[in-house]
């Protein structure tokens, strides 16, 4: 456990950039995650989000920039046994059973939490005494959770930790990480589920294309896209009129119901109701985090294109 | 601490890998027996036979138990349990130590049922003389380990298996561990006496005789280990680089 004032410098990416020969998985990641945070690292498939958790855990060295846990180098902050990770990978030790391969990983830490604790915490207990080869997805993921935790890091980082694991599994980990969370443990966790950022982390760093380009509470990551939606119920009214409305980015007509996707919604609304006075049961929605995730990583992808690539 | 509880798993993993004694124990002893069963009065390379083929196929067994700890890294490297391993306080070099003393652990068994085999088929030698012997051959292992080491961090999982197999049963061949010998003069034999096995395998015949080996094969031992070790010492940092 860290004392009360090495906590202070939290978790700090700055300039962090790496490429793997012609692709540049990490341009110039600017990030500071204060202690007791969660925080999402949000992004599509080769966002870079692996590259960026594997250099906050010391396993790859950055190309340039610099990052600080706690105040110290990563590899320091692992060998101080402040940091617990749970990556994609790391089928678990052949030839040990479950809670073997816990008491291990406990043996490693200067103050690690009681073996039983963990099990149970991870819902692991009820298969401790199988053989790490012989365990279904879920299991071997329960069994990378409780290697995560038994040190009692002051840091998580969990790469994509429910991966591949059904609904259910996916519940009970995020209510287990919530009771860990709970104890003022700092949290970073890379996905590319919305709702699981949405509805678990305290902030939400979005990253496509090695960059960062949304950060901030879900709420705001869906305002900054924009993407509010009227419906009214509107007869007659042609879809290219309703289009080229201010504030209106498209327009669709499903029956009666006309549905606008608007940039400025306050603006759509107000031309809407001035050109259109006969429109009916309009309602006005905030979008899905899903629309702006879609939206602002299109966004980066254009821009990525027209500048072929480049790093702006 | 820490290191105490990994090196007794790190022996608990090793003891439950069934297959693996199969080869390093098992192998050796059948493959005494058949051969030397026939041969027990025989004489060969200037000693009896069972003592030649004894030693021989303790060497067999031990190499095999030398290189094993390569065999692990690859193993724990392709499981991505290194990456693992790397994110805990745990040194790499804890890791390898761990690995590399229970390989003799594992050799010393081997050892030890080959001494019985040999035994019961006549051979003879005074406590000091086993002992010796003993010597002798766990010294001679370091550049197997190292090269164990070697293979495992820089081979890829998949071409493991063949790549330390060969090698070993390439370096068991010249040295003369199938019980015949590839040349007795000339210039494969000079080939030969250049091999870090061929010493190994003379051990018996040694601690019979002086005691130790000539001068010769401590320095092709030390030379191989003066290579081996440092290019095991490079890769092992390499693939901590790399991940």
């Amino acid at each position: 456990m860290v004392d009360g004032n090495a906590h202070a410098g939290g978790v700090v990416l700055s300039r962090l950039s790496k490429s793997y020969g012609e692709v540049r998985a990490v341009r110039s990641i600017d990030l500071t995650i204060a202690p007791g945070e969660m925080v999402a690292l949000l992004g599509p498939n080769g966002a870079g989000k692996t590259t960026t958790i594997d250099m906050v855990l010391g396993l790859t060295r950055p190309d340039a920039g610099t990052v600080s846990v706690f105040g110290r180098p990563p590899a320091a902050a692992v060998r101080a046994g402040w940091v617990g990770g749970m990556l994609q990978t790391g089928s678990p030790l052949a030839h040990l059973k479950v809670g073997e391969l816990v008491a291990l990983m406990a043996s490693y830490y200067p103050h690690p939490l009681p073996v039983a604790d963990v099990l149970r915490l991870t819902g692991a207990a009820q298969f401790a005494g199988q053989r790490t080869t012989r365990l279904s997805g879920g299991q071997a993921q329960r069994v990378r959770f409780a290697a995560a935790l038994i040190g009692d890091p002051d840091l998580l980082v969990l790469d994509e930790p429910t991966a591949g694991i059904d609904v259910e599994g996916r519940r009970e980990f995020w209510q287990a990480m919530r009771a860990v969370a709970g104890r003022g443990k700092t949290v970073l966790f890379a996905t590319h589920y919305l709702e699981e950022a949405d509805a678990n982390a305290d902030r939400i760093v979005l990253i496509a294309g090695g960059r960062v380009i949304a950060d901030g509470p879900a709420t705001e990551i869906k305002a900054r896209a924009g993407s509010r939606t009227i419906r009214a119920t509107l007869p007659g009214a042609g879809v290219a009129a309703l289009g080229a409305l201010p504030g209106v980015v498209s327009a669709e007509r499903h029956g009666d119901v006309v549905v606008l996707s608007c940039s400025d919604a306050d603006a759509a609304l107000r031309a809407l109701l001035g050109s259109f006075p006969g429109a009916r049961d309009i309602e006005v929605r905030g979008g899905s985090l899903e629309e702006a995730f879609l939206e602002l990583t299109a966004d980066e992808e254009t821009a990525g294109a027209s500048t072929g690539g480049k790093a702006r | 601490m820490s290191n105490v509880t990994h090196l007794r798993y790190e022996i608990v993993r090793t003891f439950r890998n069934r297959s693996f004694f199969a080869v390093t124990l098992a192998l050796p002893l059948v493959l005494f027996y058949a051969v030397a069963l026939g041969q027990r009065h025989a004489t060969f390379d200037g000693t009896s036979f069972p003592l030649y083929f004894m030693t021989a196929m303790a060497v067999y067994g031990a190499m095999f138990a030398a290189v094993s700890p390569g065999a692990r890294i690859a193993r724990d490297r392709s499981g991505g349990w290194t990456r693992q391993l790397r994110i805990t306080p745990l040194r790499a070099r804890t890791d390898v130590a761990a690995k590399v003393l229970t390989a003799y652990l594992v050799a010393l068994p081997s050892l030890a049922l080959l001494y019985l085999a040999g035994a019961s088929l006549g051979v003879r030698l005074d406590a000091m003389q086993w002992l010796e012997m003993t010597g002798l051959l766990l010294a001679g292992l370091a550049p197997f380990v190292a090269l164990g080491i070697v293979v495992g961090y820089l081979v890829p999982a998949d071409a493991l298996a063949p790549a330390i197999g060969g090698v070993v049963v390439l370096l068991a061949l010249v040295g003369g561990v199938y019980g015949f010998q590839l040349a007795t003069s000339g210039p494969m034999f000079e080939v030969m006496k250049a091999i870090p096995s061929y010493w190994l395998v003379q051990a018996g015949k040694t601690a019979l005789g002086s005691g130790s080996w000539p001068a010769r094969g401590w320095i092709v031992i030390a030379a191989w280990a003066a290579v081996l070790v440092p290019v095991a010492a490079l890769a092992y940092r390499r693939a901590a680089i790399r991940a």
